[in-house]
């Protein structure tokens, strides 16, 4: 089976056997990093272009580190130095793009739907690094392969995400891949992050921090923005901690051993307390290293690579 | 003046229940005659009309001809245009242009380029507020003069209680209908679609229904307080409708609009971040439209305007949430609504003649709607056999933004007479 689509913009509109087939390619090029020398020539004389319309060091950084390990030539161009301040449309900037005959675009942007009205538009290939509330579909691929990792399945898996559910990409993304994928998921947050229709993704909402951690196997901690106490979705971020923060406490509480997993920047004392942070059940820095491997999959499969040739191009040395 | 004999069509005139196949003979700007085989005088010119149907000219009293200050979207005279080829022969012009029609010369710049450019009449709706700012009164007296006929701040909401209490207070000197676009701004947000279930699926900010039944509530409430006569514009969810309901059975002087959009499309049309269905207030659910339908039928909501919102193409061409609110409806308001609610049996012909001219006529309190001998001759030929594709490249408006690009529908207007002249003719 290959690989069929041309763009990767979320996780809705992938199948199970999609995401398992990106995640089982992920496994091989994980090694690449290890090398002394990290590169492979997969994607030699490609071009890509890493389009950030929104700060992103974290993602923007795993991208470049994917695509130089697979040998493309890439650019980077960020909101501060594009034409966008000047006034120019994202329309008019793909076409631009598209002029300069680039093979793919990594796009994030603050306009959920950014990289689909990209893909419509232009014929490169378009991958979402995060579109506003909508989704982060890497991220969720790399979640779901460091929660692979652990259990060795993703079936059967209780997945909670504490936070702010309403605002968050990554959550999104994880309910659709998680769900494919056969595990059960369940939100907790604030009601005012908590989207009313979520229960209709099929998925359970815990009024209580205590629940989720009580039921499930691995924990998604969500980054809590500081703009959204500013807009009053909760009082304090001492308060967001008293009542919603990961805590060892809590997590003691539990009963049980629980995956933590968060996407980072952390917000330490707020969502998560400094010693569950650094503490022996959080995979975050696993959760790093796997976003390489995981774009590196992807990349390689949206240029035409072949699933069952991961291991060979992984073989290959530059 | 044109001497006209529309033959051997079928007459619907609701006002007047009429429903027949009559000539039609029209003189000095007027309906001269109304009868069986009315002899053609001469030098008239004659509009064949058998196996269509003759009716009043339809109004809409909620359209943006974007003039003065975008005529790049739409200039009076396209809208114009766009309404006579619609079957509309008059149109009221929402004050949100730039500068806003705020003022007695505003209002007259408007109904002289209507004038000049001879195609539908355009009442101007004044702004309630100077600059739609919602701080002071703009004079109404003046644009009343002038020839205005209602007031709005639409696209923006009255969001003060106190002032919209002032204004209706005020509008009852001149006993015209104070208009309110029906969003409480502070719930609104940065809102860009119906909250519900696609809008958590894409990523968008939800607009609850419970913005705009708040306002229709509160405004209901100081249309009886201030004995004024109220309009609801784009009524968009059943609960308004049934707020109302109750307002009007009290004897409060409430009416109410419906789009043809909100009749018909969902927010399911957002999927695949459509901006073409993206507009204020934002479409609904299933059951809204089922809602919205029924109280249309039961003269709870009592007429049908367009919304007609010209945007460039470019402006749409953006991320949903940056493209700007608002579809075009002129071309599109007949066909469609005759496709979904006539041949789908929720209204009858009639009933849907009288939601699009005599009942806009009456909430504005202008001329036309009725095929009465002697009343002005506004009039429409509308060919209900024709199945065709709409399609957005074929309108004479400058723009382009309808979700209803490539509908197949039945039904369409090819002939429409304004003040006696005979303005428009498919084909023609």
């Amino acid at each position: 089976m290959l690989f069929n689509r041309k763009h990767l913009l979320g996780l809705e509109e992938l199948t199970a056997e999609e995401i398992q087939m990106i995640l089982d390619t992920a496994v091989p090029f994980k090694e690449i990093s290890e090398r002394q020398i990290k590169k492979v020539p997969v994607l030699r004389g490609k071009t890509i272009v890493n389009l950030f319309f929104e700060p992103s060091t974290r993602t923007r950084t795993s991208f470049e580190f994917a695509e130089k390990r697979l040998s493309a030539d890439t650019i980077n161009i960020s909101t501060s130095q594009s034409s966008v301040v000047k006034g120019e449309t994202l329309v008019d900037t793909a076409r631009n793009l598209e002029a300069m005959k680039i093979d793919m675009v990594v796009i994030r942007h603050g306009a959920s739907g950014a990289p689909r009205f990209l893909s419509e538009r232009i014929d490169s290939n378009v991958i979402n690094a995060g579109d506003g509330w909508h989704e982060h579909p890497t991220q969720g691929l790399l979640d779901m392969l460091t929660m692979r990792e652990r259990f060795g399945r993703l079936a059967g898996l209780k997945v909670g995400i504490i936070g702010d559910i309403t605002h968050s990409r990554v959550a999104r993304s994880n309910i659709w891949g998680l769900r494919k994928m056969g595990a059960e998921v369940g939100v907790c947050g604030p009601p005012t992050l908590v989207p009313g229709h979520v229960r209709e993704l099929g998925v359970k909402v815990y009024p209580r921090v205590e629940d989720v951690l009580a039921e499930c196997d691995v924990i998604n901690v969500l980054r809590i923005q500081l703009e959204r106490m500013q807009s009053n979705m909760f009082p304090s971020l001492q308060e967001y901690n008293r009542i919603y923060g990961v805590t060892t406490r809590r997590l003691r509480a539990a009963g049980h051993d629980i995956l933590i997993l968060h996407p980072g920047p952390m917000n330490r004392g707020v969502e998560i307390d400094s010693d569950v942070a650094d503490g022996p059940q959080q995979v975050i820095l696993k959760q790093v290293t796997n976003g390489v491997a995981i774009r590196m999959a992807v990349l390689f499969l949206l240029a035409g690579g072949k699933p069952a040739g991961a291991a060979e191009a992984a073989s290959m040395r530059e | 003046m044109d001497r006209l004999l529309i033959r051997g069509g079928r007459v619907i005139d609701p006002v007047n229940k009429v429903d027949a196949r009559l000539d039609l003979l029209v003189a000095e700007g007027k309906v001269a005659a109304l009868g069986q085989s009315l002899d053609a005088p001469e030098g008239v010119r004659v509009v064949e009309a058998a196996g269509k149907v003759v009716a009043p000219g339809l109004i809409d009293m909620h359209v943006h001809l974007r003039e003065p200050g975008r005529e790049d979207e739409e200039t009076v005279e396209t809208g114009c245009l766009a309404a006579v080829a619609g079957g509309f022969t008059a149109v009221a012009a929402m004050p949100n242009t730039d500068p806003v029609t705020d003022n007695q010369a505003a209002v007259g710049y408007i109904i002289r380029e209507a004038i000049r450019s001879g195609y539908a009449t355009v009442y101007p709706v004044g702004a309630i507020t100077k600059g739609l700012a919602g701080e002071s009164l703009a004079e109404m007296g003046g644009m009343i003069e002038a020839g205005a006929v209602a007031f709005t701040d639409d696209g923006h909401c009255v969001n003060s209680a106190e002032m919209m209490l002032k204004a209706m207070k005020y509008s009852t000197i001149f006993d015209v209908p104070i208009i309110n676009h029906c969003e409480d701004k502070s719930l609104v947000g940065g809102g860009a679609m119906n909250a519900g279930l696609v809008a958590t699926r894409l990523g968008l900010a939800g607009v609850a229904a419970e913005s705009e039944e708040i306002i229709v509530y509160r405004d209901c409430a100081l249309a009886r307080l201030s004995g004024a006569r109220y309009h609801v514009a784009h009524l968009s969810c059943a609960r308004s409708a049934g707020i109302v309901e109750r307002f009007k059975a009290e004897g409060v002087r409430v009416s109410a609009e419906v789009t043809p959009h909100h009749l018909v499309l969902t927010d399911a049309a957002v999927e695949g971040y459509n901006t073409n269905a993206k507009m204020a207030p934002p479409l609904r659910r299933t059951e809204d439209v089922a809602a919205l339908r029924k109280a249309l039928a039961a003269g709870v909501i009592d007429c049908i305007a367009t919304d007609h919102a010209p945007h460039h193409y470019n402006e749409k061409e953006a991320a949903f949430a940056d493209a700007p609110n608002g579809v075009i409806g002129l071309e599109t308001a007949f066909p469609v609504l005759y496709t979904e609610l006539v041949l789908g049996k929720v209204l009858s012909l009639g009933a849907l003649i009288e939601k699009m001219s005599p009942a806009p006529a009456r909430v504005l309190g202008v001329r036309g709607g009725s095929l009465a001998q002697g009343q002005i001759a506004d009039i429409t030929v509308l060919d209900l056999d024709t199945k065709w594709s709409i399609d957005k490249n074929s309108f004479y408006s400058k723009s382009r933004n309808t979700p209803f690009d490539g509908m197949q529908v039945t039904g369409r207007a090819v002939a429409t007479v304004v003040g006696g002249r005979l303005v428009w003719e498919l084909g023609g």
